[in-house]
């Protein structure tokens, strides 16, 4: 049954990813683009704790963790240094 | 008996895992047809929080440990107090340098406290003590140019953006 999920859960995260790279390439600012970067980011943490789950381990425990604060650092940094370089 | 209870365990922890996913697919889908930055910022959030517990819960269901939890715990944690922050820093920038549809919001509450702080000038000092998500508004030139502006930072700890100099 396991299995099952691990394809059910493979096949939504790659939807999502892609959708979300679509996003990153036609993002109109590069707030909508750090967005879609930190959505990107989640999935690859949801990958992750599929992987652990599925096959019972604990390996990508640490990176799980860390990943919230490197999402949390990017953002912030690239949010606080954005201005308005359009002619309006 | 045991072998029944391992398999709800399991069927428990798929469905954790299947919803978890579909709230990554829900960001992914919103990412792409909501309109402007503050509607995808709120789809931005479902795997952020409730995604992220679901995921790390059929983990801790899965792995059957109790040693684990605290660590689970703790990854749920520091997401749960990063992303406002993050959203806010993300929502602030946006408004201040005006990516957002002004025909897609209902009330815009900040337009009125700026309209205010232009009204009493540049000069005077009560905003800060207004409250929260105020801050350096009070501190630029007059007009409309003070939502725009990306420098003057909360409380003034930050460095200064790059539009401050």
């Amino acid at each position: 049954m396991m299995t099952a999920v691990a394809w059910i859960c493979g096949v939504l995260l790659s939807a999502a990813a892609a959708l979300a790279i679509v996003r990153v390439a036609r993002g109109p600012s590069i707030l909508e683009r750090v967005l879609a970067l930190d959505v990107l980011l989640m999935i690859v943490v949801a990958a992750l704790c599929v992987d652990m789950a599925v096959n019972r381990h604990t390996d990508s425990l640490v990176f799980v963790a860390a990943a919230c604060v490197i999402g949390f650092i990017g953002t912030v940094t690239v949010s606080r240094y954005v201005t308005d370089r359009r002619n309006s | 008996m045991t072998g029944s209870l391992d398999a709800v365990l399991q069927a428990v922890a798929g469905v954790c895992l299947v919803v978890g996913c579909l709230m990554s697919l829900a960001a992914g889908i919103g990412m792409l047809r909501f309109p402007d930055l503050l509607s995808r910022m709120h789809a931005a959030t479902k795997p952020q929080v409730l995604g992220l517990f679901l995921l790390l819960s059929a983990v801790a269901i899965e792995l059957r440990s109790w040693a684990l939890v605290p660590v689970l715990l703790l990854a749920w944690l520091l997401q749960l107090l990063t992303a406002p922050v993050s959203a806010h820093m993300v929502g602030r920038a946006g408004y201040r340098t005006k990516h957002l549809k002004r025909q897609t919001l209902l009330v815009d509450e900040l337009d009125q406290v700026v309209a205010r702080a232009v009204q009493d000038g540049p000069g005077r000092d009560g905003l800060a003590q207004e409250g929260p998500g105020q801050d350096g508004m009070g501190q630029g030139p007059a007009g409309q140019d003070v939502a725009g502006r990306t420098g003057g930072c909360s409380a003034g700890t930050g460095p200064a953006g790059p539009a401050a100099g």
